[in-house]
């Protein structure tokens, strides 16, 4: 049985006439210990399902299951403790008046969990930040620094499933790989199962087993891997955006054709 | 086309020496560290990380820095202008009308309380006199060059009622329109989808190969400098360790360039944890490198 199976999920914004119809009928699966990716350029609906899934948005038609139980539309403190979410912006997504130690402490005390201090510690070494960045404030870190923080916050609560909006699209390219190197280690060591949502083809296939290909609100194709990696995706779209990734082409600038 | 002919090497751009410096109060911060380089008409590419200086390049060219910042030079010079002597006036004339610039953020480049169709006829205007009506012409003209659908409707809208893709594509019409001689570009495209980065990037290849634009690209991504450009600067810590022609940058030498070709996720690649880039103290003391047009 599938971790994750999200089945016909729509998602609309707005009313009467200027309705957007941002998610149109995605269905997926995501087996536990697996790393799934969502593709996409901008405004095909990627980060939509990721919120849906996250419980920020509640507004949202179909299935989404966890673990065999069908999620409604407001979590609990369970659901919260199974599943995390990390952010694209490390400077939007940490709060600029909180030290990193409340930062991290304030997930662990809503859920009434013990032994704070050593969980905080403990966390900060496994993101690779020690205890020096503990009173620190999110001004004082590198845009790589908060995003450990970010992930810290994420696995304080212990979590089977992290859900990864672009981690990454912020970062310069070395602290990028730290990044990425760092999820693998927490992945590899913990169990966990990530969602990834990005626009970068060789992010996604870097990281991931399977990935969906979405445009305009729909899963256009779902492959895995290492259909990407041999370039031999069944839809147009995709290969278009494999060619795309691939770098400057003139030939291929003349070819592009728009799919919605 | 006005002007001198140009320095006798064909380079439109020269800069030699070039420094800038900000005082501030912990201390000077050297932000560009003795730079020198030239642009023909061709494109260059000015990759770095965060902090490594190629957007201050890039402004310097065109004077737009401001205090505290200071700019330093031997010499800089663009189509036989010394742009280190040129009057604020005479500044004026080049900006736009023969270097154009993109800035890397159209939400603050752009003016908020202007339509779109308003700010392109302006810069057209200023640049030619033509009148209003033509402007607004050759600006519908333009948005469609630049891949934007319904440019009358867009023409109509103010900034912060599209997109930051599609804002970055306004910028980009408007810096085209005067037909500079050397276009900067910072980042220009880093905000697109990569469908729509390549189709902006085919304008501006055009722009180069057929009417001998000069292009000074500024970007973060390697592998799109090595497919676009025709030659790489790479910067570090305000200096220009390396330099070389643009398909062959997967052959540089020096350990910063490779440690940031060897952290880049590819495709063709079999995954496993990615190498990380190990900086050394030594890459901010050794001098600089030059590069020159030839």
């Amino acid at each position: 049985m599938p971790l994750i199976s999200v089945t016909d999920l729509d998602v609309r914004f707005g009313a009467d006439d200027e309705i957007v119809h941002a998610v149109r009928g995605v269905s997926f699966d995501v087996a536990e210990g697996e790393t799934f990716g969502l593709v996409g350029e901008s405004g095909s609906g990627k980060s939509t399902v990721l919120r849906a899934m996250s419980g920020l948005n509640a507004d949202w038609t179909g299935s989404i299951e966890i673990g065999g139980t069908r999620l409604g539309r407001v979590r609990g403190k369970p659901f919260y403790k199974r599943v995390q979410m990390v952010f694209q912006d490390p400077y939007g997504s940490l709060h600029p008046r909180h030290t990193v130690d409340r930062i991290l402490s304030e997930p662990c005390q809503i859920h009434g969990m013990s032994d704070i201090d050593t969980r905080v510690s403990d966390v900060l070494v496994a993101v690779g930040l020690g205890p020096t960045f503990r009173f620190r404030y999110p001004h004082q870190l590198s845009g790589g620094q908060r995003q450990r923080v970010a992930i810290a916050r994420a696995l304080i609560l212990e979590p089977e499933i992290l859900l990864l909006d672009e981690p990454t699209s912020a970062l310069d390219v070395s602290v990028q790989a730290e990044i990425l190197n760092l999820l693998q280690r927490l992945k590899q060591e913990r169990g966990l199962t990530f969602v990834l949502v990005s626009h970068d083809l060789s992010v996604i296939a870097h990281m991931c087993d399977r990935l969906a290909v979405m445009n305009a609100g729909r899963i256009v194709e779902e492959l895995t891997v290492a259909q990407l990696r041999a370039a031999e995706p069944a839809e147009a779209y995709t290969r278009q955006l494999l060619r795309a990734s691939l770098g400057y082409d003139r030939s291929a600038a003349a070819d592009m054709e728009s799919f919605d | 086309m006005s002007g001198a002919t140009g320095a006798k090497d064909g380079a439109l751009l020269t800069v030699e020496d070039l420094s800038v410096r900000f005082h501030t109060r912990t201390g000077i911060v050297d932000a560009v560290r003795n730079i020198s380089f030239s642009v023909g008409r061709e494109k260059v590419g000015i990759v770095g990380e965060s902090g490594s200086g190629k957007t201050m390049t890039g402004r310097s060219v065109l004077r737009l820095i401001r205090p505290p910042g200071e700019i330093t030079a031997k010499r800089m010079e663009f189509d036989g202008h010394d742009l280190l002597t040129l009057t604020e006036k005479q500044m004026r004339d080049i900006r736009g009308d023969r270097v154009s610039m993109v800035m890397q953020d159209p939400k603050y480049s752009l003016n908020p309380v202007m339509t779109i169709g308003e700010q392109i006829a302006e810069a057209y205007r200023v640049h030619t006199g033509a009148s209003f009506r033509d402007a607004k012409v050759r600006a519908a003209e333009m948005l469609a060059a630049v891949k934007i659908r319904d440019p009358e409707r867009v023409l109509s809208l103010y900034p912060h009622e599209v997109s930051g893709g599609m804002g970055q594509r306004i910028m980009i019409a408007m810096m085209l329109i005067p037909d500079p001689d050397l276009m900067i570009a910072d980042e220009p495209t880093s905000a697109l989808d990569v469908t729509v980065q390549m189709q902006v990037l085919a304008i501006i290849d055009d722009l180069v190969t057929q009417r001998g634009m000069g292009l000074m690209f500024i970007s973060h991504d390697l592998n799109l400098v090595a497919s676009f450009c025709d030659r790489v600067i790479i910067m570090y810590a305000g200096q220009i360790v390396e330099t070389c022609k643009a398909n062959e940058l997967d052959q540089a030498q020096h350990p910063y360039t490779r440690g940031l070709l060897n952290s880049l996720p590819r495709l063709d690649r079999k995954p496993g944890p990615l190498p990380v880039l190990e900086r050394q103290e030594s890459w901010k003391t050794e001098p600089g490198v030059d590069a020159y047009f030839k």
